[in-house]
């Protein structure tokens, strides 16, 4: 790549070329295959999402990109760069990691533990402007401890930024917050990418997806079922809305596909889930079917086509089952 | 980023600093350590202190059985000794409190027949294997022959040493140094580091450019902090309290020390390279200390064992630490006098230390 260390300043921002990339990427545990193949390009200036269950290989795979697990077979290059050079130490003051169930020292208050991070870097940012930047000024002398799992991500979120990163690693960063600090979360990951960094996050929210990621890639079973723009994904359903309802009694479904505006149909036991492109003139065609073959409808919802929809339509399951 | 910002960003602090400020601030915060530390091997060294304290000799207990022949003038005659107790009791009570050490000997006597104060002979019932049942039998014998007329051939004069430096306490209190290095390098390091690989602490760290290196020595260096204040609680509890001196230099002290604390730092640092719970390396301490523990001298001199196993005794650590730091505290040695058992701790730590780096288990 020919860009030297510490002149980062010197990269063209119209560069066009990979933060990280790996190709055919492998990697077994003792009896599962956790990544299965994979390739994959996170664009400089995007934010790159890996979605997919619990379980689908994402942590895996960022792991491997963070230079933390040895891939059992395929190619990595982040920054430019591989791992295991021998100078792996520079290529990590480059990164921002964040990794999932850290639990970082209950005794050491917020702005000691920036400090401590700080101080493993070349440049790292100051504590005082990190702290600003995840909003925990109020909280700088509080331990760790006694912060509340939003603020403590917050605080993991500070840890990896305070090295100025061009990549940064994000593991589930809002798994089990509630809404109100996972909308924090988002804030201070989108104040990221204004200011020009690269992000690779995985999560099992689509929403979150939807929310922060200018492309998504679906995972499962360590391999990768689709990667696009999160709008393209779900225009790719040939849908806008979905329908999901069950009936009581006999019901035949061989008519379903045929009606007007419906585009594709999947059935577990008594609850169907239809994929409607013109609402208006499927629902009447639907209700009528129902009644004209006597049988009671029990439930019946919409809504809009999400990523969700996208991956129950992949796999034929629901993301959170697992 | 300007440029200005960068370069004010040039006078960070040092990751080997900042980690051992995290290290300490973290043991000061945890009440519980700073109790098993300081506090708890200065209780143990006051109830031992005040339970083997100097006393006066106590008298050693003879028994003479009621009824045997003889038995009133036996008891007179031993009555004027004053190193003895002497109580009456019949055969079965006799046998029993010598079984339960509550006497020292029993005394039985045989006279001529019709001759009621006619002693011929008498027999002493005494535990060979205990000290305070040959002491008694041979005082008693001595008072005996003694009140029936032998004579002393030499002149004794007695010079009655317990003088500050000889007591139980005196032995007690560099070994419990020892001890408190040993645990609180074991168990500090030990915990702390398991603790923040189960937390997934020491995977994010590998995650920074973190020289991992510095993680190592900021345990090993905060260790060199906290044991200036260990040693100087328990040191200077038993020169406060029982007048333990310590007659070589503090320079000495500080340096024994100082190689003590590292020696059990490495070893902490090699058991904990490993484990992934704080029930495993629980396990693993408790088996690499617990030979230490019963052979290593803290509580009594470990040359009652036999002699085959003195020299692996020897080879041990804390042996080594214990008896560095008696021959500094009791013995007024100098560093050159102790180089053997110097040689051993630094051996030791330095193996320690550096199979622990290789084997080191970051996630």
């Amino acid at each position: 790549m020919g860009v030297a260390i510490g002149t980062r300043t010197t990269r063209t921002p119209t560069e066009q070329r990979a933060a990280a990339r790996c190709s055919g990427l492998v990697k077994r545990y003792e009896d599962v295959i956790a990544v299965d193949g994979l390739d994959l390009a996170v664009q400089a200036g995007e934010c790159f999402g890996l979605l997919g269950p619990n379980g689908a290989g994402k942590t895996t795979t960022v792991e491997i990109l963070e230079g933390l697990t040895v891939p059992d077979d395929g190619t990595v290059e982040v920054l430019g760069r591989r791992w295991g050079t021998g100078r792996d130490h520079e290529l990590r003051e480059r990164l921002g990691v964040q990794l999932q169930e850290t639990q970082l020292a209950e005794k050491l208050t917020v702005e000691e533990t920036i400090r401590l991070f700080a101080s493993f870097f070349a440049r790292p940012r100051t504590p005082a402007e990190v702290i600003a930047m995840v909003e925990l000024e109020d909280k700088r002398g509080s331990r760790v401890g006694k912060l509340s799992g939003g603020q403590k991500q917050r605080l993991a979120l500070a840890c990896a930024l305070v090295s100025d990163p061009e990549l940064l690693f994000l593991d589930e960063p809002t798994t089990g917050l509630d809404p109100q600090a996972r909308l924090k979360v988002w804030e201070i990951v989108e104040g990221f990418k204004a200011r020009g960094g690269t992000v690779l996050l995985t999560t099992h929210y689509m929403e979150e997806a939807a929310r922060l990621c200018d492309r998504v890639a679906i995972m499962d079973h360590g391999r990768m079922l689709a990667m696009d723009t999160p709008a393209t994904l779900v225009a790719s359903l040939g849908a806008e809305q979905i329908v999901e309802f069950r009936v009581e009694g006999a019901f035949s479904d061989a008519a379903l596909v045929t009606l007007p505006g419906v585009s594709r149909m999947t059935r577990k036991d008594a609850a169907y889930r239809l994929s409607v492109r013109r609402i208006g003139d499927a629902m009447p065609a639907l209700l009528g079917e129902i009644e004209r073959q006597g049988a009671a409808l029990e439930s019946l919802t919409t809504h809009q086509a999400t990523l969700e929809d996208v991956f129950v339509h992949l796999t034929g399951r629901e993301l959170r089952d697992e | 980023m300007s440029e200005d910002r960068r370069n004010a960003r040039t006078s960070r602090p040092h990751p080997l600093v900042e980690l051992t400020r995290a290290r300490l601030l973290e043991f000061a915060r945890e009440p519980e350590a700073v109790f098993w530390v300081f506090i708890f091997p200065v209780l143990l060294a006051l109830a031992l202190g005040i339970a083997f304290r100097t006393k006066p000799p106590e008298k050693l207990r003879a028994a003479v059985e009621v009824g045997t022949p003889g038995g009133p003038r036996l008891v007179e005659m031993l009555r004027t000794s004053p190193d003895l107790t002497v109580v009456e009791l019949g055969p079965a009570e006799a046998a029993q409190a010598l079984r339960t050490a509550r006497v020292d000997v029993v005394v039985e006597g045989t006279t001529t027949v019709g001759d009621g104060d006619g002693l011929v002979s008498v027999t002493y019932r005494y535990d060979t294997a205990r000290a305070e049942g040959r002491a008694a039998r041979l005082a008693v014998d001595d008072t005996l022959q003694r009140a029936l007329g032998r004579p002393d051939r030499l002149k004794v004069r007695e010079e009655r040493v317990a003088q500050p430096g000889n007591r139980y306490i005196d032995f007690l209190i560099p070994g419990l140094v020892g001890l408190n290095l040993m645990g609180s390098g074991m168990w500090g390091l030990g915990f702390a580091v398991v603790q923040a690989r189960t937390r997934k602490l020491l995977k994010r760290f590998a995650a920074t450019p973190m020289r991992r290196s510095h993680y190592l020595l900021s345990f090993m260096l905060s260790r060199l902090v906290g044991l200036v204040l260990e040693v100087a609680v328990v040191v200077g509890f038993g020169w406060l309290l029982f007048g333990v001196a310590v007659r070589g230099s503090l320079l000495a002290l500080t340096f024994v020390s100082l190689l003590g604390a590292l020696t059990f730092a490495g070893l902490g640092l090699l058991v904990a390279a490993r484990p992934r719970t704080i029930e495993g390396v629980s396990g693993w301490m408790n088996f690499v200390q617990l030979p230490m523990w019963l052979f290593s001298g803290t509580f009594f001199s470990y040359e009652r064992f036999p002699a085959v196993v003195q020299p692996a005794i020897r080879a041990l650590p804390l042996t080594a630490l214990n008896d560095a730091l008696r021959g500094v505290i009791n013995e007024g040695a100098s560093l050159a006098a102790c180089w053997p058992a110097l040689l051993v701790m630094a051996a030791w730590g330095a193996v320690s230390f550096v199979i622990a780096l290789r084997l080191f288990r970051w996630q």
